[in-house]
């Protein structure tokens, strides 16, 4: 095992950009890498891969893996599954770390499979202990943690929860050493193709699991219009707009901001609940958040149970107060 | 076609007792339920099944698993196969794909394997796609609906971190559904839990399957627990009662006061 060596993040690209949870990613693993004899390396995969390794060079990375083709412009999983495998079976890192989004979800317990080792999802924790990575990720509706380890198999691979890891902040400027990697896989032989790629927000929307602040509304907001309330609070916050599994039902908001089991699992700092009662489903998807403010006009309401701190009331009527104090608030600045 | 859909049994709510020094969950006397995103996929296996398809359902488990299976085909499954033995206890996530792997070869001449997205339990989302490496055929995650099947291909709507994506794939392959909001779990009338009764159900043991038996069970297993615990508790928050204006005064100053916002 010791001819495993260093750590590698896999760089997410979203709509020509790095997905802001490989930065920390990034942070993470310079944080391991201080605690081990590993290096820290990154995997850039993509049409135009090389535009982003400027950005990277600020990032005490020491090596980029970059594979550039036209045909790696749309994730697909096949391409990347065959691009790792090989990088990992030549290069053979001890560490991988993937983003917890869609495609790291889809992608690393492929890896993972077919090289025959460890894979921990959605970790919330990572730390070295004995030369191991011990990995922690909550289980059972976020009720218990658990610690775990790959002792035995190289390379440990793990999803890491977007905005739960602290992000790199760049630093003095160095030159990674580029490796060019090939794509060897007869693109004839591809047995999947994405023929067709629908919007339901509009494009330059960062992915919900990356906000910073959120703002959610769930059954007791009662109507689209309604809903504006609430998007009028996150645009005076700069929150993305949140909703529980009822209301994007009612179709008042689109799914990709559902928040909970089937829909996302997301770790804001601030998370603001109105009118969302808390069920099981929702709690999962947010209970892990930094801050959660809760606005419900019921009292015994679930969602009053994880909360630091709650209002009970109307939020027809309290969150335009709200957004009226945050806007002067705010300006102030 | 051949339609296997894979499902798991879980408690039917998280709040779960545990043996910290054995690092493992109380399961006894828990009331179980299919784990929703397993009925979902097979409700969407039923909806492409066409005159002369055969729908599988299989599950590891124990006896009370059963119950899960019947369950399934209640619903509209042909056949139940239930993996039950020993050698899978203390199955992670790469032991467990392995064992299905193992009955699903056995089973043979599949066209679509389907996995739940996620289960409610401990939420892996890695059974798909680990199956799909080990079967070496392609998989697609993520899955709300599946359009439609003809001549060998399948097209499928996956959501995607800003919508959706459609996909064509070639069979056989792997789908990991997860269901979209408005899907509403069907729950199968007395007639056709009774009819269940009557449909092919079997055991498999280790020895009943191909692959290999080192693959299977703890010895299989690649990861380890080292701990298992309660998460450190959230603080009792403040609620506030006071009418409208008041209560939105009162919030901003704390939320000042703890340099929250």
């Amino acid at each position: 095992m010791t001819d495993y060596k260093d750590i590698w993040v896999f760089v997410e690209i979203k709509n020509a950009d790095i997905r802001g949870v490989t930065f920390e990613l990034l942070g993470k693993a310079k944080e391991l890498a201080e605690k081990s004899d590993d290096k820290v390396c990154a995997v850039i995969i993509g049409k135009d891969g090389s535009r982003f390794c400027e950005a990277l060079s600020y990032y005490d990375i020491d090596k980029l893996y970059l594979c550039e083709n036209e045909t790696l412009d749309d994730y697909l999983t096949e391409t990347y599954t065959s691009l790792l495998i090989d990088l990992c079976k030549k290069y053979t890192p001890n560490i991988l770390l993937f983003p917890a989004t869609k495609i790291g979800r889809d992608l690393a317990p492929r890896i993972a499979a077919t090289l025959e080792t460890g894979l921990t999802a959605d970790c919330i924790g990572l730390k070295i202990q004995d030369g191991n990575l011990v990995q922690t990720r909550s289980v059972y509706g976020g009720n218990y943690l658990v610690d775990i380890i790959c002792p035995d198999r190289r390379p440990q691979i793990t999803s890491v929860r977007p905005n739960v890891m602290e992000k790199s902040e760049p630093t003095e400027k160095n030159q990674p050493e580029i490796i060019n990697f090939p794509l060897e896989l007869d693109l004839n032989q591809l047995k999947t193709k994405v023929i067709e790629k629908i919007k339901t927000t509009t494009s330059d929307v960062k992915p919900i699991d990356e906000a910073d602040i959120i703002v959610s509304g769930g059954r007791g907001i009662g109507s689209k219009e309604n809903f504006e309330i609430i998007e009028e609070l996150a645009e005076v916050l700069n929150a993305a707009v949140g909703a529980s599994r009822a209301s994007v039902d009612a179709g008042w908001v689109s799914k990709s901001c559902q928040v909970g089991q089937s829909g996302t699992v997301v770790c804001p700092n601030i998370y603001i609940a109105c009118g969302i009662s808390g069920t099981t489903q929702h709690l999962v998807g947010m209970k892990s958040s930094k801050i959660i403010i809760a606005i419900n006009k019921d009292p015994n309401a679930s969602i009053f149970e994880v909360c630091d701190y709650g209002i009970v009331g109307d939020f027809k009527v309290i969150v335009p107060l709200l957004t009226e104090a945050f806007r002067k608030k705010l300006s102030k600045y | 076609m051949r339609l296997i859909v894979c499902v798991k049994q879980v408690p039917e709510s998280n709040d779960l007792k545990i043996n910290e020094n054995a690092n493992r969950v109380l399961k006894d006397g828990v009331s179980t339920i299919i784990n929703p995103f397993d009925q979902f996929v097979l409700e969407q296996a039923i909806k492409i099944k066409k005159e002369g398809d055969e729908i599988i359902a299989i599950s590891i488990g124990d006896t009370e698993t059963k119950s899960t299976l019947m369950r399934c085909l209640a619903l509209g499954a042909d056949r139940g196969i239930l993996l039950e033995d020993e050698k899978f206890q203390g199955s992670d996530t790469f032991a467990t794909s392995n064992i299905l792997a193992a009955a699903i070869k056995k089973i043979g001449d599949y066209n679509i394997i389907f996995c739940g997205n996620s289960s409610f339990d401990t939420g892996t989302g890695q059974i798909g796609p680990e199956l799909a490496a080990i079967l070496d055929i392609p998989q697609v995650t993520f899955v709300e609906s599946v359009e439609n099947v003809e001549n060998g291909m399948v097209k499928l709507k996956a959501q995607t971190d800003d919508g959706y994506k459609i996909i064509e794939a070639q069979l056989p392959l792997v789908i990991a559904g997860i269901p979209p909001s408005s899907f509403q779990s069907s729950i199968p009338p007395l007639p056709k839990i009774l009819a269940a009764r009557k449909k092919p159900f079997e055991v498999w043991k280790a020895e009943d399957i191909e692959g290999n038996k080192s693959k299977f069970g703890s010895e299989g297993s690649l990861i380890k627990i080292i701990k298992l615990y309660k998460p450190p508790k959230r603080d009792q928050g403040i609620i506030i009662t006071d009418e409208p204006n008041t209560a939105v005064e009162k919030l901003i100053e704390l939320l000042g006061k703890d340099k929250v916002i």
